[in-house]
């Protein structure tokens, strides 16, 4: 292996037809996808499971830790096994579904964990007297979450289910593991084929870069939205 | 249809594949753990200590390695580190280099909080009775930001612990891949998946427990 640079090898055919260029940004593409798709999971599985721990259900509240506890203990790599390989052979039905899906709910699964600790905090952190007194004015229980308690709560766990959504993309690498052709899976193919790993890895390693800086800038955006005036970090 | 049959198991499978894995999963998570908070704990007093060069140094290693995903951390270093030495390194050693590397990043940014924790008159009275920087820190503040933080610094070595699978991506040889040759050879991957699954899960909520009811401990007695 040489030391010097070659950024020619971008241009490359990769044998299908395609420069290993345009193959880094279809898996670019890929990475996105996932993180995006898993994300959606993530934020709709994990504050309904953030919430159901913070009712004076009893049941409600043990399904919510259960599920918390479950899938934070065990590590990602396995759960995406575990969706990848052992639920289709026990749910013949899922056989069809493509791996992607199944990805996009291992990622979404794992994280859903975190987000509902994150929602929980945020809903507990509200003085007990918000709660009281949307049910005081006779509104029902469900009316008290939507129209007195997420909105706040929401608001206050902006940051971090940003840095959450930043580590999603991180996390969505793992699925190199089962074939899906996104960006860490293209790293280690195209590394073998051309044996220039340090320009692809380099290349990989900023799209990283940039994907999480885009995140946190999106995050940032919504945050100045939302903010509610006279709040610690709201407008002046 | 429910086809799960664990008729294959006995001590040997697990001696045999199981065992190899854990322990070497385990040696792993130690090493990265007792390496990585040294040279955490280096790095958050280079980005404390108010030196401009330093601090940027600690501060571009934490927040390079705290952008990238860690399965290209491995790949980089499983790269990177023979064309250094002119010759291929394992890839267990190449892993506990990198896990050591890696989790001194997330280890760092718990021990400045935890410094940060401690009263700043505390290192005023360590320079009253004459002690220089390094025995204030070392007789002083850091004692007091170890314990703070206690709870925090092993919560994330259970999350190394989960991250140690990741090592798939270079084929060492984990508890992971423990599994997975044993249902490779047995021709019951799935049974070896599930229980992959159970024993990582049996450990890691078991030491959050614990973790659990050392925070409580701590909290009492401050």
């Amino acid at each position: 292996m040489s030391s010097k640079w070659d950024w020619q090898v971008f241009l490359q055919d990769t044998g299908g037809g395609r420069s290993y260029l345009e193959w880094l940004f279809s898996a670019w593409g890929w990475t996105l996808s996932v993180s995006a798709g898993g994300l959606v999971v993530a934020l709709l599985v994990g504050s309904l499971m953030g919430i159901l721990r913070t009712t004076p259900s009893k049941a409600l509240v043990l399904l919510g830790n259960a599920w918390t506890e479950l899938f934070r203990n065990i590590p990602l790599l396995v759960q995406l096994f575990l969706w990848y390989h052992v639920l289709p052979s026990i749910f013949l039905v899922l056989r069809g579904v493509p791996s992607f899906v199944l990805v996009v709910f291992a990622l979404g699964f794992f994280t859903s964990a975190r987000i509902s600790e994150q929602v929980k905090a945020g809903i507990e952190s509200l003085p007990r007297g918000q709660r009281h007194a949307g049910l005081a004015v006779g509104l029902t229980l469900p009316q008290t979450y939507r129209y007195v308690l997420l909105p706040m709560a929401f608001r206050i766990v902006v940051p971090p289910l940003t840095s959450e959504s930043m580590n999603i993309i991180k996390n969505s690498s793992v699925a190199f593991a089962v074939s899906i052709s996104e960006l860490t899976m293209f790293a280690m193919q195209a590394q073998e084929e051309t044996s220039r790993g340090v320009e692809i890895y380099l290349a990989v390693t900023l799209l990283y870069f940039l994907s999480a800086f885009a995140v946190n800038r999106v995050a940032l955006f919504i945050e100045n939205r939302v903010q509610v005036p006279g709040m610690i970090g709201g407008s002046k | 249809m429910f086809n799960v049959d664990f008729g294959f198991l006995s001590w040997q499978v697990v001696g045999s594949f199981i065992l190899k894995g854990l322990v070497f999963s385990v040696q792993l998570t130690l090493v990265a753990m007792i390496g990585g908070i040294a040279i955490g704990t280096m790095l958050a007093l280079m980005r404390l200590s108010g030196r401009k060069p330093l601090v940027l140094v600690a501060a571009f290693y934490v927040n390079t390695l705290r952008s990238i995903p860690l399965v290209m951390v491995i790949l980089w270093f499983f790269l990177l580190i023979p064309m250094l030495i002119g010759r291929p390194l394992g890839a267990e050693l190449s892993a506990i280099i990198t896990f050591t590397v890696f989790e001194a990043a997330y280890y760092s940014e718990i021990m400045r909080a935890g410094i940060q924790s401690v009263p700043r008159g505390q290192v005023h009275a360590g320079y009253a009775v004459g002690m220089t920087y390094g025995q204030t820190m070392q007789l002083i503040v850091l004692p007091q930001a170890f314990r703070n933080m206690l709870p925090v610094l092993l919560t994330q070595t259970i999350i190394l612990f989960q991250d140690t699978s990741l090592v798939y991506a270079i084929g060492a040889y984990d508890l992971l891949k423990g599994f997975e040759v044993a249902g490779k050879n047995f021709n019951r991957p799935v049974e070896m998946y599930l229980l992959a699954a159970v024993l990582y899960f049996v450990i890691c909520f078991s030491l959050s427990m614990l973790v659990r009811r050392l925070q409580n401990k701590i909290r009492i007695i401050r």
